[in-house]
């Protein structure tokens, strides 16, 4: 069963969301989405959509915003033609650089954002979880940049693939707190979040990295994200004259994704794909491809797509990226792909290897694994559209990821 | 008498005693599968009403305890399914059933199917710590055709408006968390939890009772005159870790 033959209103949906009219009133995305939390976190929620509304479109929360993007974060990001990639793949890639972004990735954007709207709605503390530990370096960073005390909860195996991404968190002023229940991997380290918050929520503001939880988080974190793709959009406007044909970005939780195409949904032309985790296989726990492979469910707070059993256990997942090990996926990813406006795939663990090695050889970036997944989808098109001119958002870099790729691609290297 | 309606009276027969009722909470299946009719038996028995938690991978509202509990159970097969079919087989107990379970179990099982499932196996209603009001008219819709209760949840941070509105959408009872956090952890039950309890009190048509972090009887004394049950879940779920018989734990709770 596919979903859109659930979803007859496909058209009229899309046409909502192109308008700026969802998430609704109720934090909905169609018939994802909401706020499925304890009740102690209600008023929360209640104060942090109040702040969203008073505050994150304000002319001097923007202009606050804005500076810091430019003069610290470094934005804009560069938009990249990866001219022996493309001749490689045989058709126009080009690459917007948020592996360029100040500490590596585009989680930046949302960490600045989120702890510039902490502030101001008077928070004494930040807690965030993190699973790649990009999110968890990058909230680190802002907290330390306006002075907030920061604690980043991250699963136990997580940390040890992760392993320099803890000692920069350290570095940075935050306290990394080990998770070492359930999956202890970024699920786990979220559940453990929540618990943290739910234990003080008038003073702690919990900054969620990715476009999921209760409302208003996905929106929130399209919002900070979206920059990603105006900037894209713009840039090879300039660059090219014209719009892709294509965009491609990787999908775990799907902030880098959502950042990226949330520009792109009114252009009809524009052919937009989500790559998600493929992991080992097809099989239950074998991958993280929440779209390909899951059913509707509620987990950390929100109505969505989701990895689990018959019985509505959350699944175990598998990838070889940290970032995209997650059983979930933000609901208004769930409603994109519900009303088929982007069409969601997967990338083997293989396959974002490769992805690694071409455009490091090619191009001299070493990009992040999650990334990797974006790349393999975007060789996927390239060959299946020759000339065609495809846009890849590159989310971040690989230097975190040495460890994995030493006991992958240079460990079968010295083999 | 409906379902829902027995919850509130067996609350009330056991406070007109003078002490608060008892409401045990058991992680179904732990420790052990092949324990939990006894357990059952023991608890309906010792208890006014018996809260069974439904595992879940996830539970956010839970501390170490009961996240150590429901992994325990899950690792043994336990299901929802299994655990209706159990329910069904022990027939009617004293004290009213309840099951505890986080929304995603329930979504999986089907709602409507899952209220007529439920009514047969004896359940009289449902506390789910994820589903807030707002977003629970479709399972209220379920329950309320088998006359089942949706329990809601108030806290020390629920603000006045919306504390009225969860103690009129309430059903069976309304259950008053102690404090912020998760399940588990001591309470001291200060002054201001006193104040909390009561001004819920006020404010509630149904019984009140208090749960989160209550594990002796000093705090039940506490809190006697303030509500008008107790809702014991970790301390009670470590006593049957340790095997121990609940029966004798369980009044001590409301003796001496």
């Amino acid at each position: 069963m596919t979903l859109s033959a659930a979803l007859p209103d496909a058209a009229q949906l899309l046409a909502e969301l192109i308008a700026g009219r969802l998430p609704d009133a109720r934090g909905r995305f169609g018939p994802f989405g909401g706020r499925y939390v304890p009740e102690t976190l209600i008023p929360a929620l209640e104060r942090l959509e109040q702040g969203v509304r008073e505050h994150l479109h304000a002319s001097d929360f923007q202009a606050e915003f804005a500076a810091q993007l430019t003069s610290w974060v470094g934005r804009p990001t560069a938009l990249t033609f990866a001219a022996r990639l493309s001749e490689r793949w045989g058709a126009r890639v080009w690459l917007k650089r948020e592996d360029l972004a100040h500490t590596g990735a585009h989680k930046i954007n949302n960490a600045i954002g989120q702890a510039l709207l902490a502030r101001r709605l008077g928070a004494r503390r930040i807690v965030a979880e993190t699973g790649a530990g990009q999110h968890g370096v990058a909230c680190a960073a802002a907290c330390a940049r306006l002075g907030l005390p920061c604690t980043v909860y991250m699963g136990a195996i997580d940390m040890e693939r992760q392993a320099p991404n803890v000692g920069r968190m350290r570095l940075l002023g935050t306290e990394v707190v080990p998770v070492t229940s359930g999956d202890r991997t970024l699920r786990a380290a979220i559940d453990e979040a929540m618990r943290d918050w739910v234990a003080d929520p008038t003073d702690t503001y919990y900054l969620l990295g990715s476009a999921v939880g209760p409302h208003p988080y996905p929106y929130l974190v399209r919002e900070l994200q979206a920059v990603i793709g105006r900037e894209a959009r713009s840039q090879m406007l300039a660059a090219t004259g014209r719009l892709p044909d294509a965009l491609i970005a990787c999908v775990g939780g799907g902030s880098n994704s959502m950042g990226a195409f949330h520009a792109f949904v009114a252009d009809a032309a524009v052919e937009i794909i989500g790559v998600e985790a493929g992991g080992r296989g097809a099989g239950l726990g074998e991958n993280a491809a929440t779209v390909a492979f899951g059913r509707p469910g509620v987990l950390h707070g929100a109505y969505s797509m989701l990895l689990q059993n018959e019985d509505g256990q959350i699944q175990e997942t598998h990838s070889v990226s940290a970032g995209l090990d997650y059983p979930g996926v933000g609901p208004e990813h769930a409603l994109l792909a519900a009303i088929g406006r982007v069409h969601y795939q997967t990338a083997s663990d293989e396959e974002a290897l490769a992805g690694v090695r071409a455009l490091s050889e090619c191009e001299g970036i070493l990009p992040a694994l999650e990334s990797a997944h974006a790349l393999s989808g975007a060789e996927r098109w390239a060959r299946s559209h020759p000339g065609g001119t495809i846009l890849v958002c590159l989310s971040g870099r690989g230097d975190k990821d040495m460890s994995t790729l030493q006991q992958t691609l240079l460990g079968s290297q010295s083999a | 008498m409906s379902p829902r309606e027995r919850i509130s009276a067996a609350i009330r027969t056991a406070a007109a005693q003078g002490e608060p009722a008892l409401i045990a909470y058991l992680t179904a299946g732990f420790p052990l599968r092949e324990k939990f009719r006894e357990h059952v038996r023991a608890l309906a028995s010792a208890a006014d009403v018996l809260e069974i938690g439904v595992p879940f991978t996830d539970p956010m509202a839970d501390g170490v305890t009961i996240q150590r509990a429901s992994l325990a159970a899950l690792a043994q097969g336990v299901t929802l399914k299994w655990i209706l079919a159990e329910l069904q087989a022990l027939g009617r107990l004293r004290a009213p059933l309840l099951l505890m379970s986080y929304l995603n179990p329930l979504l999986a099982f089907g709602l409507e199917r899952l209220a007529a499932a439920a009514a047969q196996a004896g359940v009289a209603g449902f506390i789910v710590p994820d589903l807030p009001l707002d977003e629970s008219s479709e399972l209220r819709a379920a329950l309320d055709a088998q006359q089942l209760a949706l329990v809601q949840m108030v806290t020390p941070v629920t603000h006045e408006k919306r504390l009225a509105q969860l103690c009129a959408g309430s059903q069976g009872f309304v259950y008053a968390v102690t404090m912020t956090g998760t399940t588990g952890k001591s309470v001291a039950v200060p002054d201001a939890v006193l104040g909390y309890l009561d001004r819920v009190r006020a404010s509630s048509p149904l019984p009140v009772c208090a749960g989160f972090g209550i594990r002796s009887r000093e705090q039940v004394k506490r809190l006697r005159g303030h509500v008008d049950g107790v809702v014991v879940g970790s301390a009670l779920v470590e006593v049957l870790e340790r095997g121990e018989d609940p029966t004798p734990w369980l009044q001590a709770l409301r003796s001496g």
